[in-house]
């Protein structure tokens, strides 16, 4: 083959000089060029594209593409300690094969008959969310945690005509920027205000005096999460909650799901809304792109009318006996109303139901339970274990569940240094809070989950141990 | 290739697979766990001692409880019972490409898929060296100085131009009286929606006997009160704005941004920029038009580029190469901080990069080539079959990738309406089409895109299909009204989807309005 003969490009079966031409001929244009005829001679680029060498050949593509991403290392390789929002999970193989089915990969929109399959399992997916946190009415996943945590809000906003949330001052700072991001500036008329509530030093959970203080019938939303940012479980939901709607506010709570085999559903101590993370249901780490959210509550008007989300309900078709699944609620939506729909709608991460429904059926009540148990125990043991290190204090030292942090203030050494020293020796130490909560001094959020060992742990200590000494 | 040609048999699995949550049996396990380590249960005692007693669950999540076989025969029957792009899909303003396998194999390695956001940089090196490199890729395809890929959709960086449009006149001190976003009706609703969720005022601008708003009717919305233009184009009816130069001039002399919702790149990529046409910011859909799966609706990816001037107010963080390393820019004081969590989703992203350098930019020049050429084709062909009109029909110029057509001839002479012939066209294994954005401005509406992945035979079939079902409309109506008949199911009722007694979005609320186990 010359030069001067273009071989045809495997993804575009029309690359293929005689088929363009007789295209051109059935239409009876002379050359492409001529079909852009609409965009002003002034507008077109003069020149062509100044890109990489294209790399037609799969062999070229996938060898480039090994050798760029070798230059990372992984979690696998690595023993890693890290979470905050994105957590090393076990990802069941099932999960794997299902999101990589084509079927379940390529589609868009398509019909509740044509995709039955696919809307059958992301009602599975909402059905199952419902199960684990008791709520009547869950919808289709949104961007994120946060961003779930932001829509809640603005629901909440919505349906009191309040304009102020009461968050935990003690938030994780990605998610507590997607809030801020969701609730606006206060130039804006429609502005939220976002008030942090402060924590009790000992335990860490949310001062109810703070909050007592801080409520007022300008409150739209009580936010607080179970487990919190910093690991914990926040077990006074129902005197917040209590609190709450004393004061006409929604409660709104955050839950890590792979949580709830062990501990109380959110509905169960006075929730309203319920938002939380996906990833832990069967999806990588991505480097932060496994991440997604999830927004439930019970099922009454007032609550589904406010929701941006698509929503799929069981419904029977033409054909006595049988059903199908199909979009509920849809006109509420910026698709049906634009500005004045239920905040915005658009793609998300719809994948992840797939793969969040498959892990919750290889779950059970069971496998939630035993996960939840060996989890917590572990962490336990991990905290236990790197306090007793000299120079390491866990800061809040009970009633955790797979995250708790870890203060070195002692050790007289910055917690930069210490992930360095980790690192050094193949483990990559917790995520390190000494900017983002100057108070907590030099500390680390560490995570542990059922992906470690008591080894992995020990060897984690160990490490430690000659990192400080 | 007559509406009366023979066209190849179809029909759907059929597998009438039971909700998984009445399925299993107690006792059955599809995943079990590692006992605890003796030595973690004597250092920290048994694990329900570590839960509060208030917070400990004391029921069983009713979820199902099945093997690890089962629960996989069930989501793969469910999975046969989707017909995804198994057949033909045209789904306008989706532009459907082939997501590559590779691509697949790539995102699925433990280098992307193993890997944590908060690593060390020093860590990451790999992934942010791909991230940049595609970064400079969006540069010289736009113009544009700076790419940032945290927003999680197309909708998410119309979200995150709002944002940054806020940080801007808040910085000029100018955020209170510049309280107005300008589009258009055919801009896609998100622009507005994500505008208005921000807290702007909307003025949408209407279509003239052009196919666009008119020139009068933008001076005519445009004031001080301007924050920014956010505008596709061409639209999704092929239509290109010829004034959008002078658009964009009317909105930076009044003091306003513009930004450039790129959902219908395909057509023009390569042919040209952002940039030089003026706008201040645009948006691409890796999801879309860089070759990376839909998945039904997402994981996605909105990549937005702006100008070196609005670079400060950028989400965070920014990718960024020194020369020797690559770094994830955090310190960046006037940064709108985080629409999203963390800063993408980076296998959607490393798969984009991939798609981009298979085709390079004579592939890229070639695809917008074929996608424009692909619908004008289809377009001579469709407008041939009985009952189809297309929009603006005294625009007689080609149109870009896409035509927006109508059914209203159909419907008014047989009384089957668009969503008759999008269910009836599942039971030929093409994909429904995509209709229009609401409000339709032309009747009973449908938008093919050809894109470029398709063959000639693969876009004559789908006309060939929309052929023979208009035959059927003029002869045998019932058919199609009743479609569809070779589908997993038949067609689903209504009005029952909007009625609070009668919906159930999970199985809980089901039980509770149905009766357990009682059929629908």
């Amino acid at each position: 083959m010359t030069a001067n003969a273009p071989t045809a490009h495997p993804y575009m079966a029309n690359s293929v000089p005689d088929i363009k031409q007789e295209m051109l001929d059935a239409i009876g244009v002379s050359s492409v060029e001529e079909l852009f005829e609409q965009i002003p001679d002034d507008h077109r680029l003069k020149r062509g594209l100044s890109l990489p060498k294209q790399l037609r050949s799969e062999a070229e593509l996938r060898r480039h593409l090994v050798d760029l991403l070798s230059k990372n290392a992984t979690c696998e390789q690595n023993l890693s300690f890290l979470g905050a929002g994105c957590w090393q999970h076990h990802v069941p193989a099932v999960c794997d094969e299902m999101v990589g089915r084509a079927e379940f990969l390529t589609n868009v929109w398509g019909s509740p008959s044509s995709d039955h399959g696919r809307n059958q399992t992301w009602f599975e997916y909402c059905s199952q969310i419902g199960e684990l946190v008791k709520m009547d009415m869950v919808g289709m996943p949104v961007y994120s945690y946060g961003c779930a945590a932001g829509h809640a809000i603005r629901m909440a906003s919505r349906i009191t005509g309040r304009h102020e949330v009461l968050v935990p001052a003690l938030s994780d700072p990605e998610r507590l920027s997607v809030i801020r991001n969701y609730c606006e500036p206060d130039e804006m008329e429609s502005h939220i205000a976002v008030v942090p509530v402060g924590y009790d030093a000992a335990t860490g959970l949310l001062d109810l005096d703070d909050l007592k203080a801080k409520i007022s019938p300008t409150t739209a939303a009580v936010y607080f999460e179970s487990p919190s940012y910093v690991g914990l479980i926040e077990r006074q939901g129902e005197e917040i909650a209590a609190i709450a709607r004393a004061n006409g506010a929604e409660t709104i709570v955050g839950v890590d799901p792979i949580t709830l085999g062990v501990l109380k559903a959110p509905a169960d101590y006075g929730a309203d809304i319920v938002v939380g993370t996906t990833q832990p249901l069967g999806v990588h780490m991505n480097c932060g792109g496994g991440v997604g959210g999830f927004i439930a509550s019970r099922d009454e008007e007032k609550y589904v009318h406010e929701y941006n989300t698509l929503n799929i309900s069981i419904a029977e078709t033409e054909r006595p006996g049988q059903f199908g699944f199909g979009l509920s609620c849809a006109h509420q939506t910026s698709y049906g109303m634009r500005e004045k729909g239920k905040d915005w709608t658009g793609n998300s991460t719809y994948l992840w139901a797939i793969s969040g429904a498959v892990y919750m059926a290889l779950m059970g009540p069971e496998g939630f339970r035993e996960a939840g148990n060996l989890i917590v125990a572990q962490a336990h043991y991990a905290a236990k274990t790197l306090g007793a290190v000299k120079g390491a204090r866990v800061v809040f030292p009970a009633g955790f569940f797979k995250e708790f942090v870890v203060n070195f203030d002692d050790a007289g050494t910055s917690v930069e240094e210490i992930n360095a020293s980790l690192r050094a020796g193949g483990i990559f130490g917790g995520k390190d809070l000494s900017s983002e909560f100057p108070e907590l001094g030099q500390s680390a959020l560490f995570c542990v989950t059922e992906c470690h060992t008591r080894e992995d742990i020990d060897r984690l200590a160990d490490a430690l141990q000659e990192v400080l000494s | 290739m007559s509406g009366n040609g023979t066209l190849r048999n179809y029909h759907a699995a059929v597998w009438d697979e039971p909700v998984v949550m009445e399925m299993g049996h107690h006792g059955r396990r599809g995943m079990v766990f590692p006992d605890i380590d003796e030595a973690v249960t004597a250092a920290v005692g048994d694990s329900e001692s570590l839960i509060p007693e208030e917070m400990r669950r004391h029921d069983r999540p009713a979820l199902p409880e099945m093997s690890e076989p089962e629960v996989q025969r069930h989501y793969l029957h469910l999975s046969q019972e989707t017909l995804g792009m198994m057949g033909v899909s045209l789904f306008g303003t989706c532009t459907m490409k082939y997501n590559s396998r590779i691509n697949e194999l790539i995102g699925a390695r433990p280098e992307v898929a193993e890997t944590h956001p908060l690593q060390h940089e020093d860590t990451l090196q790999g992934t942010l060296e791909i991230i940049h490199n595609f970064d400079l890729i969006l540069r010289e395809l736009s113009g544009m100085d700076q790419f940032v890929f945290q927003a999680g959709g197309g909708a998410d960086a119309a979200y995150t131009h709002v944002c940054v449009t806020r940080a801007y006149h808040q910085a000029r001190g100018q955020l209170a009286q510049r309280n107005e976003i300008v589009t258009s009706i055919q801009a896609h609703p998100c622009n507005a929606a994500t505008a208005a969720a921000a807290g702007f005022k909307i003025v949408t601008l209407m279509l003239d006997d052009n196919g666009y708003p008119s020139l009068d009717a933008l001076k005519a919305a445009v004031s001080d009160r301007t924050a920014a233009l956010l505008i596709n184009n061409p639209d999704d009816m092929g239509i290109y704005n010829p004034d959008i130069k002078e658009w964009v001039n009317i909105v930076h002399e009044a003091g306003g941004l513009c930004f450039y919702d790129h959902a219908n790149f395909n057509g023009v990529m390569s042919k040209l920029r952002a940039r030089e046409l003026g706008f201040d910011a645009c948006m691409y859909m890796l999801h879309k038009t860089f070759g990376t799966p839909k998945a039904g609706g997402g994981p996605a990816v909105g990549a937005y580029g702006c100008t070196e001037e609005l670079a400060e107010f950028l989400p965070c963080p920014v990718v960024t190469f020194d020369g020797e390393t690559y770094h994830l820019d955090e310190d960046r004081p006037n940064s709108i901080g985080r629409v999203r969590e963390f800063w993408g989703n980076v296998p959607q992203i490393v798969k984009s990069y991939s798609w981009s350098r298979a085709m390079g930019a004579e592939g890229i020049c070639e695809a917008a080539d074929l996608s424009v050429l692909g619908n004008n084709y289809m377009e001579k062909r469709l407008l041939e079959i009985p009952g189809i009109t297309k929009s603006q029909p005294h625009l007689n110029k080609w149109r870009m990738e896409m035509t927006r057509y109508s059914l209203e001839k159909l419907k008014e002479d047989t009384g089957v309406t668009t969503f008759d012939v999008a269910n009836r066209m599942v039971d030929f294994g093409i994909d429904a089409y995509w209709l229009a954005h609401e409000p339709w401005l032309v009747p009973e509406p449908f938008t093919p895109e050809a894109g470029e992945m398709y063959s000639r035979e693969d876009l004559d079939h789908w006309v060939d299909v929309l052929a023979r079902i208009s035959h059927e409309a003029y002869t045998d109506p019932e058919i199609v009204k009743t479609a569809p008949h070779n589908q997993a199911i038949a067609k689903i009722k209504a009005e029952p989807l909007e009625d609070p007694e009668k919906w159930a979005m999970t199985w809980r609320a089901y039980k509770r309005k149905y009766g357990a186990g009682k059929e629908t």
